[in-house]
C-alpha cells in the first residue's frame, strides 16, 4: 500500500514536470510517462501469497519500462515491477544530472512548479515589485493619478 | 533609464550623504544608457560610435550581455529593433553596484528600488526581513503576493502597459500576452534583473527556466489571472497576518 501510494505521487510529478519542461531546443515535448510497454514477456516471480483478492486494477504482472520523458534538466525514464496486480518496485533508469539511483523510492524528490489563484494582500510592506514603467506610461499614471487627488 | 528610484536605509552614519551620492550615481547611469535620451553613450552606438571610443562601464555591460544571451540560449538579447538596448540588464547592474557602495560605506540594512527591481540588505526598521510585495498586473492598486528577503534581489518583468511591445528574440510561437508578470528571487538585483528579462522572453516556458536554476525562484502571473511558482518559491512568502 505504501509503495503504491508513492509510486502515484512520482508518476504525478513526472506528468507534471513531463507537461511543463519544454526546454530551450526547438524540439516538440516528448510524450509523458502515460503508456508503458512491456520490455520482456516474462513476468516477475510473485513472492507473496496471500488470501486477499486482488484490487480491481488493469495491472498485468510484468516489468514495464517508460518512455524516455525530458524533463527539462535531462531525461527520466522509469521502470516499474509489477507482481500479482501489485507494484513491488519502481525503479529510475535515467535520472536527470545523469545521476541513476537505485531501485526504491528513498531519493530527491523532483522539483516541480505549482499553482495558485491570485490573491489580493492586506498586510504591509516596505516595497513592491512589479514590471518596468515606460517613461510615457509613468508620466500617463502619474497625470491620471494627480487628476484623482 | 527615466524610472523613479527609491531608497531606504536603517541605521548607520552620514545617510543623507550616502542617498545623496546614489542618486548622483543613478543620474549619471541614465546619461550614459538611456534611450530616451539622444545625447547618451548608448544612442551614440547606435548612431555608430566606434568601439573604440566606448566607456569602460559599456563595455562591461555588453560582455556581460553577451554572456547573458549564452547562458540564456539567446533569449537574452540587447538587440532588437535595429538598436542597442541593454536596459533589462542595466538597471539590475546599476542598482547592485550601488548596493555595494553603501555596503562600502558600512551601511548594512536598506533596499534601493529602481523600475521596480529591489535590492534588499539585512533588515527593516523593525529589524525584520524586508517585506515585498508583488502587484497585481489586473489592478495597479493591489498586492497579490508578499515575500520576506534577507539579502537578495528580486526583479520583475512584465508588460501590463496597454501597447507596451514584447519582443521575442527567437519568435517562439506563443500568444505573447500570455505572461503578464514575472517576478525572479536571486542572490542579487543583477542576476534576478537579467534572468527575469531572458525568462519573460521565453513565454510560459520562462518559469521552468527559472526552475532549472539553482538559487533563483520565480512567480509568473499570467492573462488567465493564474499564478505559477517555483517549487521553492514559498519559503518567502508571507501569508495575510
Amino acid at each position: 500500500m505504501q509503495i503504491m501510494k508513492k509510486f502515484l505521487l512520482v508518476v504525478g510529478t513526472l506528468f507534471v514536470v513531463g507537461i511543463s519542461a519544454f526546454g530551450l531546443r526547438n524540439e516538440k515535448p516528448r510524450t509523458l510517462v502515460a503508456s508503458a510497454t512491456t520490455s520482456s514477456s516474462n513476468p516477475s516471480g510473485s513472492t507473496t501469497n496471500n488470501n486477499q483478492t486482488p484490487p480491481a486494477t488493469t495491472f498485468k504482472d510484468g516489468t514495464y519500462t517508460g518512455s524516455v520523458t525530458n524533463a527539462y534538466y535531462g531525461n527520466v525514464q522509469v521502470q516499474v515491477n509489477i507482481s500479482s496486480a501489485k507494484i513491488t518496485a519502481v525503479q529510475f533508469l535515467q535520472y536527470p544530472n545523469d545521476n541513476p539511483t537505485s531501485s526504491g523510492i528513498n531519493q530527491q524528490a523532483i522539483p516541480y512548479l505549482q499553482q495558485e489563484t491570485l490573491q489580493a494582500q492586506s498586510g504591509q510592506v516596505n516595497v513592491i515589485t512589479g514590471a518596468t514603467f515606460t517613461s510615457q506610461a509613468f508620466i500617463q499614471s502619474l497625470q491620471s493619478a494627480l487628476q484623482q487627488a | 533609464m527615466g524610472m523613479p528610484i527609491t531608497v531606504e536605509i536603517v541605521d548607520g552614519q552620514h545617510i543623507e550623504e550616502a542617498i545623496n551620492d546614489l542618486f548622483i550615481f543613478f543620474r549619471s547611469i541614465d546619461k550614459r544608457f538611456s534611450t530616451y535620451k539622444k545625447t547618451s553613450e548608448i544612442s551614440q552606438i547606435n548612431a555608430g560610435l566606434a568601439p573604440s571610443k566606448w566607456s569602460r562601464d559599456m563595455k562591461k555591460i555588453f560582455d556581460l550581455s553577451k554572456q547573458t544571451q549564452q547562458q540564456t540560449g539567446g533569449y537574452f538579447n540587447i538587440f532588437h529593433l535595429g538598436k542597442y538596448d541593454p536596459s533589462g540588464l542595466v538597471k539590475g547592474w546599476a542598482i547592485n553596484k550601488a548596493a555595494a557602495s553603501l555596503r562600502q560605506k558600512d551601511l548594512t540594512n536598506f533596499y534601493i528600488e529602481a523600475g521596480g527591481d529591489i535590492q534588499v540588505n539585512g533588515y527593516n526598521s523593525s529589524h525584520q526581513p524586508w517585506t515585498i510585495g508583488i502587484r497585481n498586473p489586473f489592478d495597479l492598486n493591489e498586492i497579490v503576493k508578499i515575500v520576506q528577503l534577507e539579502t537578495q534581489g528580486i526583479a520583475t518583468s512584465g508588460s501590463y502597459i496597454r501597447g507596451q511591445h514584447i519582443y521575442n528574440p527567437l519568435k517562439v510561437d506563443d500568444p505573447v500576452d500570455y505572461v503578464k508578470s514575472l517576478t525572479v528571487i536571486g542572490p542579487d538585483v543583477y542576476e534576478a534583473d537579467r534572468f527575469a528579462t531572458a525568462a519573460f522572453a521565453m513565454g510560459k516556458n520562462g518559469i521552468d527556466f527559472i526552475e532549472g536554476l539553482l538559487g533563483f525562484e520565480g512567480y509568473m502571473i499570467d492573462q488567465y489571472k493564474m499564478a505559477t511558482f517555483t517549487s521553492g518559491f514559498e519559503r518567502y512568502t508571507k501569508t495575510n497576518a
